[in-house]
């Protein structure tokens, strides 16, 4: 068994954030002390925020040699984006 | 309540806090892991912050120029009012959260009662002081348990760091002519009655640690109501206070 704590990725949501940002990751024995090293490390305690931990190896990430397949064909098809309505003044920024 | 007396109060507070606080301080850089570093700074951070608050408000009180500093840095042991469990050594890591979380559980019970102070400022304080306790119990309570509930041999540390501490927990519950006359003013706190909560929330801790109650039969006091120390805050207060003796009355 790895002596080594797990490691866990941080993600934060400031108190006027919309949506939680990748903030960092650190090691921590379990997801409390995650949480409660997530709030030292990385809020310096700023009320309102909310903190998710996730372990770093429950993440799956895409691999940057797909990247073409993943992400190229929708750059060649404009009509993939929604680019052509034009949208009331009045509805503002979308 | 006369003015001094008040002033006391408030002293025994600020210096619980400075001295906890610095002796977590003496931790940074060598916690057993950068996490663990950065959570113990952070209480110590707390603890200071606090004592600053509370000595800036206890100088203004005595109303004879004496500032936060001039309390912290210019007073020899005898004058300190802290009590003893916060000025034992820091040992090993199970020492260090026995004697934090013995003191955690007693310094919420007082800020909370504290929060209702009829002494306004002191009121503000402990609303202010009582966020960052709620963390530093669960903080210190969630190492007993994971040390008790740990390995044999954490076990065995934590065991054997309850029982070092323990006999200094009876001095949290005593009640002199100082806490007298602040609860009679409607400053203080009723120390004596904390004693059940106090009790209730660390039986509750152990037993999820799978410990007892440690079974010491001694215990002392007067640190806080009379200035006897035990030998370790003298060498403490040399460290703390070295710059200032050697260099007086400098701006930093």
């Amino acid at each position: 068994m790895s002596k080594e704590w797990p490691l866990w990725e941080v993600f934060t949501r400031s108190k006027a954030g919309m949506h939680h940002r990748h903030a960092g990751s650190l090691r921590a024995p379990d997801a409390e002390m995650a949480l409660q090293n997530a709030r030292d490390v990385y809020t310096r305690r700023g009320e309102g925020v909310s903190i998710w931990v996730v372990k770093s190896v429950d993440i799956t990430a895409s691999d940057p040699d797909d990247k073409g397949m993943l992400f190229d064909p929708s750059d060649d098809k404009i009509y993939r984006h929604p680019t052509f309505y034009d949208i009331p003044d009045e509805v503002g920024h979308m | 309540m006369n003015k001094d007396q008040h002033v006391e109060f408030l002293l025994r507070l600020g210096d619980n806090s400075l001295v906890l606080g610095h002796r977590l301080s003496e931790w940074c850089g060598h916690a057993p892991v950068l996490e663990e570093d950065i959570a113990m700074t952070n209480v110590a951070l707390d603890l200071i912050g606090q004592a600053r608050m509370l000595y800036s408000h206890a100088g203004e009180i005595e109303g004879k120029g004496r500032d936060e500093d001039a309390i912290a840095y210019l007073r020899d042991v005898l004058d300190w009012r802290n009590c003893l469990l916060v000025e034992q050594p820091n040992g090993d890591f199970a020492d260090t959260m026995a004697r934090q979380f013995l003191f955690d559980v007693w310094n919420f019970e007082v800020f909370s009662a504290l929060t209702k102070s009829s002494d306004e400022q002191l009121a503000a304080i402990a609303a202010k002081a009582l966020k960052e306790i709620s963390y530093h119990r669960r903080h210190s309570g969630d190492w007993v348990i994971r040390l008790g509930d740990g390995t044999e041999e954490s076990r065995a540390k934590m065991i054997a760091a309850l029982d070092r501490v323990w006999g200094f927990t009876d001095e949290l519950f005593q009640m002199d002519d100082v806490d007298k006359a602040a609860l009679a003013a409607g400053i203080g706190v009723d120390l004596e009655a904390l004693r059940p909560a106090w009790e209730s929330h660390v039986g509750a801790v152990l037993a999820e640690a799978g410990l007892e109650k440690p079974s010491v039969t001694w215990s002392v006091k007067g640190g806080r109501t009379k200035g006897h120390h035990s030998e370790h805050l003298g060498f403490l207060l040399a460290e703390l206070q070295f710059m200032q003796r050697a260099y007086p009355n400098s701006n930093w």
